[in-house]
């Protein structure tokens, strides 16, 4: 086969995308599918709806090491019809876990804060499940200057 | 081993029914796993992977955690309290190790 200009650029073209694609994932990075089978995981087969639930982080954290995160759910929290769990997910991780809220109606309320590690700019997925069988879902993007996963 | 101190904070009385907002800060360096020492080797992970808050007895709400939680996990939570009690916190270290800390509660 001989080299043509247009094979040549081809070519060029091929590996500067495999070399892209290849920082892209890393060594150990999860990625957007990892996260979703996750939340497919957690919801049990049921597709997620969206509203009702409320993922609050901010647009862009300075310090990926301590990003505040914060999830509420709208729900009356009785005895028959409450919050059982909120996962959260980030799917650009090394792995797509952060934290798991169990509730019960004891906790007046379906609301939790805590703080997390991102390692670089992604999405923030929280995925809540109700007494009744409901999963809903809310995603943000957090742009992260410095990332929190050390290495 | 640093010494683990848990941190929180629970309002002193509250009126029958009432939603309080707990906050519990605890010192631990939850180390992820993922991390590197200077000769290269990983070091281990340790987090603390469990945490629950009890009211005279009942859960009122627990979580699981994963190495993705920053060092020094906080945690601000919401409780309804229809009596006078206790609460009780424990955070589960990966080598098994509970710190637990307790709190009473007075009604208004």
């Amino acid at each position: 086969m001989t080299l043509t200009r247009r094979s040549m650029l081809t070519l060029s073209v091929g590996a500067a995308i495999g070399v892209a694609a290849g920082m892209r994932t890393g060594p150990a990075a999860a990625s957007a599918e990892d996260a979703m089978a996750k939340v497919k995981e957690f919801a049990g087969g049921a597709e997620p709806a969206t509203g009702t639930i409320t993922l609050d982080a901010p647009e862009i954290a300075e310090n990926g090491n301590t990003v505040p995160i914060s999830v509420s759910v709208d729900s009356p929290m009785t005895d028959d019809d409450y919050v059982t769990s909120v996962a959260i997910y980030a799917d650009g991780n090394p792995s797509p876990e952060v934290i798991t809220f169990n509730f019960t109606p004891l906790s007046g309320e379906a609301s939790a804060t805590t703080r997390m590690r991102l390692a670089k700019t992604q999405n923030v997925i929280a995925v809540a499940k109700t007494s009744k069988g409901g999963v809903f879902m809310d995603k943000k993007e957090v742009k992260v200057t410095i990332g929190g996963c050390g290495g | 081993m640093a010494t683990v101190k848990p941190r929180v904070k629970v309002p002193k009385s509250a009126s029958a029914g009432e939603v309080i907002t707990i906050k519990t800060l605890i010192s631990h360096p939850m180390e992820s796993g993922q991390r590197k020492d200077k000769e290269g080797n990983p070091i281990p992970r340790k987090i603390i992977n469990k945490f629950t808050c009890e009211f005279n007895g009942q859960t009122v709400f627990s979580c699981d955690l994963d190495p993705a939680v920053s060092a020094n996990p906080y945690l601000e939570f919401t409780a309804k309290v229809n009596e006078a009690g206790t609460f009780k916190f424990a955070w589960v270290d990966d080598d098994g190790s509970v710190y637990t800390h307790e709190q009473e509660i007075a009604l208004k």
